[in-house]
């Protein structure tokens, strides 16, 4: 670890699928409470840098410190038993992470996602962003330091995709790492206090929206621009 | 493990329709299967028309007769009869399909048999049609016709016998019998040869007539011990055929038990196949399958589950089906302890096959399907009787019934039931490294389960 104020600390991290590189070399650090986006063109690594980091995927190289205890991790697509309800989805995972007080953890969970008063209902009948809130809090059971969310919005609407980062971000508040990949522009310009920007495998960029505006040196006020002058001025 | 099982019960508590179907299923064949060994077969429907006037149909043998018309209604008995006016009649309706066969008894029959067992001239002959269009049906009427006429035919043959043996102990003992239906007195041999030696021993000692009556004297008693050898013999030949049977290769198995068998080890196959394909997959269309793999649940124990369940479940109901299937045929209960054995090992032999096709499969409805497709054949494959094939193809067929589990299940169960041969040990050894095979086999697949 590289300082006591790092949650997660990822060195020359490599992934090989035969001949292709999907992820070249990768260093970066995380904070606690930090709120990271990863951004980048379909195929820039984004879904391979997340699954080795939650341990999905093992890389060829590199090294992964600060995982002592296990990332909670949320997959794309909702990993939930529909004819389940909210809170035996939560209670089964809480069961298998063989947490000291499952029926505390679930009554947690079901607290901070706002869920309470559905959690007898079958998930398969809950709202996108509902069983995208369970996806969510099965990742959180177990009090993880850091939370990898992979393009949690996707499959969304405009209100849904508000609330969500509402619990996101004040996940992030209270000290949570949440590292996230998206492509969704403005999601990364309003809620990340970071950005990863990957091409190719290669990460071309870390710092601020800000930073990046400043690097490619045009409208401070749109992002989109900065980002994709930015991959031209790299050559992708 | 224990958390994974109550999760898919609970998933399978709230899918009724699946339930419902996985234990009707098991349940509607075992009633099937049972009403159709209870129940007799039906008759065919056969065109009958006798020629023989009622007041003409008599046979007379010795002081006995016989009449056709009584034999011609034990016919009846098997059959269910279309009563017709004429043959043409009686052929129309084999024809157009309203009989599945016609029976003519000719007008000559009586004349014909009386010939027969007075001259030992004649060929009595009843004439049959058969619609050969079904080869089932026509082996059906077949059965029931020639079987009623066997039998006939073996009482007229016990009858005349008896008459025939009746007659030579007359010319043996002496008494009446029948010619062209005249009443005879008969002397008898015996007495006879009393008469010719009292005859012999009051004529002179230098008589001449000595020597002749003494020769037919001599020729009476040899008479005499062979009539009396013929009559046991000939009664003999007139008693009903007695069955020697010689078990070879241990016990047979009574059809009625075997068919339960059978109709037990497809529920098993169906039911575990399908539900521990369709569970496993559905781990992977549920997208839980890597986040239980990340750390929460090795994949062998995932398998390990999926078979339990599965294989668990699918016993457990065909436990039910087996003692619902002993209502209706005679099924073991003593051996109960062995019927666990075998439905369990079946069911996690049938298991791991189950989880292989889904690991391989990776979607529910295509793992299902799959299921349901390997099982057809390798039931099919398991039952072709081993005469009815020959040379190479029977070594493949053998070879794919030995690598797949119904033919194991089969024999272990039915030995279960029954306790006939072969024994069970090694049809249930054959089933737990058919069971770790395949399981084997699924967690090869399962490298590339989650793979999109």
């Amino acid at each position: 670890m590289s300082s006591a104020a790092t949650t997660l600390a990822v060195r020359s991290l490599t992934k090989r699928f035969g001949d292709r590189v999907a992820l070249g070399d990768v260093s970066f650090e995380l904070a606690p409470g930090e709120l990271v986006g990863i951004v980048g063109p379909n195929g820039a690594g984004k879904t391979t840098l997340l699954s080795i980091l939650a341990g999905v995927l093992a890389p060829d190289e590199g090294t992964l410190l600060g995982l002592e205890r296990n990332a909670g991790w949320v997959p794309q697509q909702t990993s939930l038993y529909r004819k389940l309800s909210a809170a035996e989805n939560l209670r089964l995972f809480a069961r298998l992470e063989k947490l000291p007080d499952p029926e505390a953890a679930v009554a947690r969970m079901l607290e901070q996602t706002g869920l309470a008063d559905r959690s007898g209902e079958e998930v398969g009948r809950l709202s996108g962003g509902n069983q995208q809130r369970v996806n969510i809090a099965i990742g959180l059971l177990a009090e993880p330091a850091v939370l990898l969310l992979d393009e949690p919005s996707a499959s969304l609407d405009p209100r849904q995709r508000e609330r969500l980062w509402e619990f996101i971000s004040a996940l992030a508040d209270r000290g949570t790492t949440v590292v996230f990949s998206t492509h969704n522009v403005s999601e990364v310009e309003r809620y990340a206090s970071r950005v990863l920007l990957l091409a190719d495998g290669e990460l071309l960029f870390t710092g601020t929206t800000g930073e990046l505006d400043q690097t490619v040196g045009g409208d401070p006020r749109d992002f989109e621009a900065a980002l994709v002058s930015f991959l031209h001025q790299r050559g992708h | 493990m224990r958390w994974l099982l109550v999760k898919d019960l609970q998933i399978l508590r709230r899918s009724p329709l699946l339930v419902g179907l996985l234990i009707v299923y098991p349940i509607a064949i075992a009633l099937m299967i049972g009403f159709a060994l209870s129940s007799p077969p039906g008759k065919p429907k056969v065109a009958f028309f006798n020629e023989v006037p009622q007041d003409q149909g008599k046979i007379h043998i010795g002081n006995q007769s016989l009449n056709v018309a009584s034999y011609a209604s034990d016919l009846l008995r098997s059959i269910e009869p279309i009563k017709v006016h004429s043959e043409a009649e009686a052929v129309a309706k084999v024809r157009d399909g309203a009989a599945l066969a016609a029976v003519i008894i000719p007008a000559a029959l009586p004349r014909q048999i009386q010939s027969l067992i007075t001259q030992g001239v004649g060929r009595p002959t009843v004439r049959l049609y058969l619609n050969t269009k079904d080869p089932i049906d026509q082996q059906f009427v077949q059965q029931a016709i020639s079987t009623r006429i066997n039998q006939v035919q073996a009482d007229v043959s016990r009858r005349v016998l008896q008459v025939a043996v009746n007659d030579l102990r007359e010319v043996l003992n002496g008494g009446s019998i029948q010619i062209l239906g005249q009443n005879v007195h008969l002397l008898g041999l015996r007495n006879a040869r009393t008469i010719v030696q009292g005859t012999v021993a009051s004529l002179p000692a230098r008589s001449d007539l000595r020597v002749a009556l003494g020769q037919v004297a001599g020729f009476a008693n040899l008479a005499i011990q062979g009539l009396g050898f013929a009559s046991p013999v000939l009664g003999s030949i007139g008693s009903p055929l007695t069955v020697d049977e010689t078990q070879l290769a241990g016990a047979t198995t009574p059809t009625d038990a075997y068919a339960a068998s059978i109709a037990v080890i497809v529920s098993l196959m169906f039911v575990t196949m399908l539900l521990a394909a369709g569970m496993l997959a559905l781990e992977r269309s549920e997208n839980a399958y890597a986040r239980l793999v990340r750390g929460l649940v090795t994949p062998g124990r995932l398998l390990t589950e999926k078979v339990v369940l599965a294989g668990g479940c699918a016993s457990a109901v065909t436990l039910v089906m087996a003692a619902l299937v002993s209502l209706f045929v005679h099924l073991d209960w003593s051996r109960f302890e062995l019927w666990v054995a075998a439905l369990a090992l079946g069911g996690l032999a049938f298991g791991a096959l189950g989880v292989a096709i889904g690991a391989a499969a990776r979607e529910v409805s295509a793992a299902s399907l799959l299921a349901f497709l390997v099982s057809l054949p390798i039931a099919f494959v398991a039952l072709v009787p081993s005469n009815a094939v020959s040379g190479t193809l029977k070594t493949v067929l053998d070879v794919v019934a030995f690598v797949f589990p119904f033919k194991a299940a089969l024999e272990a169960v039915t030995n279960a039931f029954t306790g006939s041969s072969p024994p069970i040990g090694l049809p249930l050894v054959h089933l737990a490294v058919l069971a770790l095979v395949f399981g084997a086999l699924a967690r090869l697949a399962l490298r590339r389960f989650a793979a999109r």
